[in-house]
C-alpha cells in the first residue's frame, strides 16, 4: 500500500502574527511555523496503515514557501518515507495569495510521479480556514472523497470508513485509491523519538519549483486564485480583565449576573 | 446571465436549521439591495411541505429537490443534485449555513463548477453587484476582506452572525427531478443523535468546561445551559482526558462559536481555545488562577472556585427567571 499525506506548514498556534505592509499576507519573518494539526493526524494514520499493511510507502507532499523543509523534517523523524517540497515562491518573499484550488493545481502535478493506492489530507488548515484543498483535488484526479475520517479500515482494494456527519457518523465504503480527510479522533500523533529527530535531519527530499512541473506561475497564487484577499486586518484585540469583585462567590455571582442583565443585556 | 441569489437550506427532524433561516435573511438582504429575486434550495426526503415556511424570511421563490435518494446526507448526490440547480437556475451568488455537512457540500460543488467558496463567513457587502465576505483566519485573530471569483460567487455564513426578520412574500415552489449522478462512496450505516438541546454552533448560550472541572462530572455546567436553554461546551483538555465527546469541542480543533454569552469554566485559555470563541458577545471567565490567559480576553473575570460560582450564578438567573 503507497500513501501519499498532503501536508501543509502552518504558523504555529501560539505564534504572534503582524500583517505585511500592503495588508495582503502574513508577515513571516519571525513567525514560527508547525505542521497543520489536521495533517499531523493524516501522517500518523498513514504511518498506522503502513505499520499494519507491513509494507509500501508513505510519501509526503507538501506546497509552500522556505520553511517548510523544517516540517518536513518533523514528518521524517515520525517515519515518513519520502517527501516532496513544492516551493511556491514566484518571487523572492513572494507566496502569499495561493488559494485552495491553486494549491490543489500544483498538488496535482506533483502527485503525476508519485505511486499511490490512497491520499490522505487533513479535514482543513488552521490558517486560512477554507476547506477545500481536497474537494479540488478529488474533482482533478476523479478520486472518490470521503472527508472527516473518524476511523478507517483498508480490506483489498476496499476503505471503510467512519465520518462525522452534523448530528453524529456515518459509516461509508469506497474503492481504492481514493482522498480522505483525517478529522480529530482518528488517532494520536506520535512524538518522535531524539534518535529519529537526529537521523531526519540528514534525509533528502525533493525540492521542485513550479517550472519543474510545467506550471505557468500566472496560473497559480494570487493571480490564479478564486478567492483574492482584497485585506487583512488584525482582529481587535478584546479588552477583557473587568474583575468582579465580591466577598463571597455567592456576591460575586450577583454581582456578574446584574452586570450581564443591565450592562450587556444578554440575559 | 446569471442573476438572483440563492440560499441552500438544510431541512432537519425539527424544520428548518436556525442557521439556515439567517442565511436566508442574509440572502434576502443581498437580494432586495441588487433589486433581485432570493431563491431557497432545499434537498432531502420529505421536505416540499415544510418547505414552504421558508416564504416567511423573503423567499420569492422554493425550489425543493425531494427524493427517497437525498434522505441522508451523502457529499456526493447531495453536490451532483445542487450542481446541476445552479446550473440550471444560473444564480449570480450562493450562501449557505457553515455547518458540517454545509461545508463539506459547499467544497464539492465549488470544485465541480469550479468557482470560488469563501466559508465561515460573518459579513457580507456587494461592490458593482457582486458578493465582497470578510471571514476571519488564523483561529479568529485575523480578519480577511475577500474578493470570490467565478459565478455562481459562493459562501457558507458562521451560525449566529446574521439576524432573522420575518418578511413574508408571495412565493413559487418547484420541484427539482432528481438525478444523483455518478456516486463513487456508499453509505453503508448512519448514527445521526437526534437531541432536543440546541446544538453548539448555534445556541445563543454556551457554557464550557475545561480542565478545572477534575473529571467528567459536568452536572453544574449541564444546569445552568439547561435553565439558558443553551449548550454545553468543552475545551481540548477536557476533551482528550476522555470527560466529554468531541463534538463538545470548542477551539482551533473543534468548533468556533458566536454565542451572545460565553461561559469558561476552569479553562486556562490557550490559544487553542480562543481561537473558538473570538466571535462571541460576551465572555465570562471563572477560574481560580488569578494568570489564567482566559482572562485576558474574557469581558467579565471571576477568580473562585467554579464549583461555588457556577451554582450560585444558576441559583441568581433562576431567582430572575421566576
Amino acid at each position: 500500500m503507497n500513501i501519499v499525506v498532503l501536508m501543509k506548514q502552518v504558523p504555529d498556534t501560539e505564534s504572534e502574527l503582524a500583517i505585511n505592509d500592503d495588508a495582503t499576507g502574513i508577515d513571516s519573518e519571525d513567525v514560527k511555523m508547525a505542521i497543520n494539526p489536521y495533517d499531523e493526524f493524516a501522517i500518523e494514520e498513514a504511518l498506522l496503515i503502513k505499520e499494519k499493511d507491513g509494507g509500501g510507502t508513505v510519501t509526503l507532499v507538501s506546497v509552500g514557501p522556505d520553511t517548510v523543509p523544517e516540517a518536513i523534517r518533523v514528518a521524517y523523524a515520525m517515519g515518513v518515507d519520502h517527501a516532496v517540497h513544492v516551493n511556491d515562491e514566484i518571487d523572492e518573499g513572494v507566496y502569499g495569495g495561493a488559494d485552495a484550488f491553486t494549491s490543489a493545481k500544483i498538488i496535482v502535478a506533483a502527485l503525476k510521479d508519485i505511486d499511490y493506492d490512497l491520499i490522505i489530507a487533513g479535514n482543513r488548515a488552521v490558517d486560512g480556514d477554507n476547506y477545500q484543498v481536497p474537494a479540488h483535488v478529488a474533482e482533478m484526479l476523479g478520486l472518490p472523497l470521503v472527508s472527516a475520517v473518524v476511523h478507517q479500515e483498508i480490506s483489498g482494494d476496499a476503505i471503510t470508513c467512519k465520518k462525522l456527519i452534523e448530528g453524529g457518523t456515518a459509516t461509508v465504503r469506497t474503492s481504492l485509491p481514493a482522498i480522505i480527510t483525517a478529522q480529530k479522533g482518528l488517532n494520536e500523533p506520535r512524538y518522535p523519538a531524539f534518535r529519529a529527530i537526529m537521523k531526519a535531519k540528514k534525509k533528502d527530499f525533493d525540492e521542485l519549483e513550479l517550472d519543474d512541473l510545467g506550471i505557468d506561475e500566472k496560473s497559480v497564487g494570487a493571480a490564479g486564485a478564486f478567492i483574492k484577499i482584497r485585506k487583512l486586518e488584525l482582529a481587535p484585540a478584546r479588552t477583557g480583565g473587568r474583575i468582579i469583585e465580591g466577598a463571597s462567590p455567592a456576591e460575586k455571582a450577583a454581582a456578574l449576573v446584574k452586570l450581564l442583565r443591565e450592562e450587556r443585556q444578554v440575559i | 446571465m446569471a442573476q438572483g441569489v440563492a440560499v441552500i437550506a438544510e431541512y432537519g427532524n425539527d424544520g428548518f436549521r436556525k442557521i439556515s433561516l439567517e442565511a436566508v435573511c442574509e440572502g434576502k438582504r443581498l437580494a432586495s439591495e441588487l433589486g433581485q429575486n432570493l431563491t431557497a434550495v432545499v434537498l432531502g426526503a420529505e421536505v416540499a411541505e415544510g418547505a414552504a415556511e421558508l416564504a416567511k424570511y423573503g423567499a420569492d421563490r422554493i425550489i425543493v429537490a425531494d427524493d427517497a435518494q437525498l434522505k441522508s446526507f451523502q457529499a456526493e448526490p447531495y453536490a451532483n443534485v445542487l450542481a446541476a440547480i445552479l446550473q440550471e437556475t444560473e444564480p449570480s451568488m450562493v450562501l449557505m449555513g457553515a455547518t458540517a455537512n454545509g461545508i463539506e457540500l459547499g467544497a464539492r460543488v465549488a470544485a465541480k463548477l469550479q468557482v470560488g467558496l469563501a466559508n465561515e463567513c460573518t459579513g457580507f457587502s456587494l461592490e458593482n453587484g457582486r458578493l465582497v465576505a470578510t471571514r476571519p483566519l488564523y483561529g479568529g485573530r485575523v480578519i480577511a476582506e475577500v474578493d470570490i471569483e467565478g459565478t455562481p460567487q459562493m459562501a457558507s455564513v458562521r451560525p449566529n452572525m446574521m439576524k432573522i426578520e420575518e418578511n413574508e412574500v408571495p412565493v413559487e415552489i418547484s420541484r427539482f427531478a432528481v438525478d444523483t449522478g455518478e456516486v463513487k462512496v456508499e453509505l453503508l450505516e448512519e448514527n445521526v443523535v437526534v437531541s432536543s438541546k440546541v446544538e453548539l454552533t448555534e445556541a445563543d448560550y454556551v457554557i464550557s468546561g475545561g480542565r478545572g472541572m477534575n473529571g467528567d462530572d459536568f452536572a453544574i455546567l449541564e444546569e445552568l445551559a439547561d435553565l439558558l436553554g443553551g449548550a454545553v461546551g468543552a475545551s481540548r483538555n477536557a476533551v482528550d482526558a476522555g470527560w466529554r465527546p468531541h463534538s463538545d469541542q470548542v477551539g482551533q480543533t473543534g468548533k468556533v462559536v458566536s454565542p451572545k454569552l460565553y461561559l469558561a469554566c476552569g479553562i486556562s485559555g490557550a490559544m487553542q481555545h480562543t481561537a473558538g470563541i473570538s466571535t462571541s458577545n460576551t465572555i465570562v471567565a471563572v477560574n481560580n488562577d488569578p494568570d489564567a490567559l482566559i482572562f485576558r480576553v474574557a469581558d467579565y473575570c471571576i477568580v473562585d472556585d467554579l464549583f461555588e460560582v457556577v451554582p450560585a450564578i444558576t441559583k441568581e438567573i433562576r431567582a430572575i427567571k421566576g
